[in-house]
C-alpha cells in the first residue's frame, strides 16, 4: 500500500491569505496528504473553514493545531482542559524542565517540542521519555532550524538531535519530523525529509514512520476522540435506536 | 575490479531566478562538503550529467551507496550564490534513460 505522508508543522502567515494559499499548495505538490498548521487559540471557526476550503480545493487533508508555550505546569493545565475538544492536534513547546515533565506525562499532549537551537533548553531525557512512552506524546523534530542554521550552531543542533532521537528510540516514543517552514523555499519532499534525518542517525525506515505512520496515527486517533460517536478508547456509539 | 553501480538523480530547482551550471554545482560540492567532509564527499563520486537552465532541470550522477547521502545534502541546500533556493529530487534511477522517462511523466 502507498504510503501516506503529513507534514503537521507548515506555519504560512495567517494574515495574508494569498501567502497560505500557497503554502497549501506547495505542500499538496510535494507529495504529502495531510497538513496540519498552528492557529492561534482565538482563531474563529470561519477562518477555520476556510482553512479547511483552501486545503479542499488542493486535495489535501487539514488538521487543526495548536501550540503551547506555558511557563508552568498550572498553566499547561489550564489551557489542555480549555483547547484539548477544540484542536486535533495540541503540540507544548517545552521551555522549562517542570511543563516538559508535566507535557511528557499528559495524555492530552500530542506533540512535544524542544527549542532545537539552545542546548541548554534539551529537556527530553530519559526519565522525560520514559513518561512520554507512558503516555501518547511524539516526539517532534523541526527540520527548519536544521536548514536555516549554519556552522557551530547546526553542528550543537544536530549533536542534540542525534541524542533525543536516540533516547525516543530507546523508550519507544513515536518521532515525528515536521518542516516548521514559514515559507515554500523551506519546505521539502518527505523523501528529502527522511534523508535530512540521516544527519541525526535515524535509520530509513524510522524516518518514513515519521513523517507517515506515526503523525497519521496521532491525527486519527484524535478525530475518532473528537467525533460524536466516541464513548472511550476502543468503545464508540454504532447506532442508535429503539432496538439497541 | 568490481564495477561501482551508480545512480542518476533528476532534480529540479525552486526558485525564481536562474544561474549557471558551475554556480550549481559549487552549492551541491558545498553543502556535501559541509555534511560529511571531504572523505564523504570523494565516495559520492558526483558528476554532472545535465543541465537545463531553462527549465531548471539537473540530471546528477552519484554511486548507488550514496544516494541517501546526497539527498540529504542536496535538501539541506537553501542558496545558491546568496539566492534564496530549494533543490527537489524528481526521480532517481540506475540509467538515463529510465530516469528520463520517470521525470518526462512526473514533469508532464
Amino acid at each position: 500500500m502507498k504510503r501516506k505522508y503529513a507534514d503537521l508543522h507548515v506555519c504560512p502567515d495567517l494574515g495574508n491569505d494569498e501567502h497560505v494559499a500557497r503554502m497549501i499548495r506547495k505542500t499538496s505538490e510535494l507529495g504529502y496528504q495531510l497538513m496540519a498548521i498552528p492557529v492561534p487559540q482565538s482563531l474563529p471557526e470561519e477562518k477555520m473553514r476556510t482553512l479547511q476550503d483552501v486545503c479542499g480545493e488542493y486535495k489535501i487533508d487539514f488538521a487543526s493545531r495548536v501550540d503551547l508555550r506555558p511557563r508552568t505546569s498550572n498553566e499547561l493545565i489550564r489551557s489542555l482542559r480549555k483547547l484539548r475538544r477544540r484542536f486535533e492536534i495540541i503540540a507544548v513547546t517545552c521551555e522549562s524542565k517542570n511543563v516538559a515533565r508535566q507535557a511528557a506525562k499528559d495524555r492530552r499532549v500530542d506533540l512535544l517540542s524542544f527549542p532545537g537551537h539552545d542546548w541548554r533548553r534539551g529537556f527530553f531525557d530519559k526519565a522525560e521519555a520514559e513518561l512520554a512512552s507512558n503516555a501518547l506524546g511524539c516526539l517532534e523534530i523541526d527540520l527548519k532550524s536544521l536548514l536555516t542554521l549554519e556552522g557551530p550552531a547546526r553542528i550543537r543542533l544536530l549533536s542534540s538531535l542525534r541524542r533525543e532521537a536516540a533516547t525516543a528510540e530507546d523508550f519507544h516514543v513515536p518521532i515525528v519530523v515536521s518542516s516548521g517552514a514559514s515559507n515554500e523555499l523551506l519546505m521539502r519532499k518527505p523523501r528529502e525529509a527522511a534523508a535530512l534525518t540521516s544527519l541525526f542517525d535515524l535509520d530509513k525506515g524510522s524516518a518514513l514512520e515519521a513523517i507517515s505512520k506515526n503523525p497519521m496515527a496521532i491525527v486519527k486517533r484524535n478525530r475518532e476522540k473528537l467525533s460524536p460517536k466516541f464513548v472511550a478508547p476502543g468503545i464508540r456509539l454504532i447506532r442508535r435506536g429503539k432496538d439497541c | 575490479m568490481k564495477r561501482t553501480r551508480r545512480r542518476y538523480l533528476g532534480l529540479k530547482i525552486d526558485c525564481d531566478e536562474t544561474f549557471d551550471s558551475r554556480e550549481f554545482m559549487s552549492a551541491v560540492w558545498d553543502a556535501v562538503l559541509r555534511l560529511y567532509g571531504e572523505y564523504g564527499a570523494s565516495r559520492a563520486g558526483l558528476a554532472l550529467i545535465d543541465y537545463d537552465a531553462a527549465k531548471k532541470l539537473v540530471i546528477l550522477r552519484t554511486s548507488h551507496t550514496t544516494v541517501r547521502m546526497v539527498r540529504a545534502a542536496l535538501a539541506s541546500i537553501t542558496k545558491v550564490q546568496d539566492r534564496p533556493v530549494a533543490v527537489h529530487v524528481l526521480a532517481v534511477s540506475g540509467t538515463i534513460r529510465a530516469l528520463s522517462e520517470k521525470m518526462t511523466r512526473k514533469h508532464t
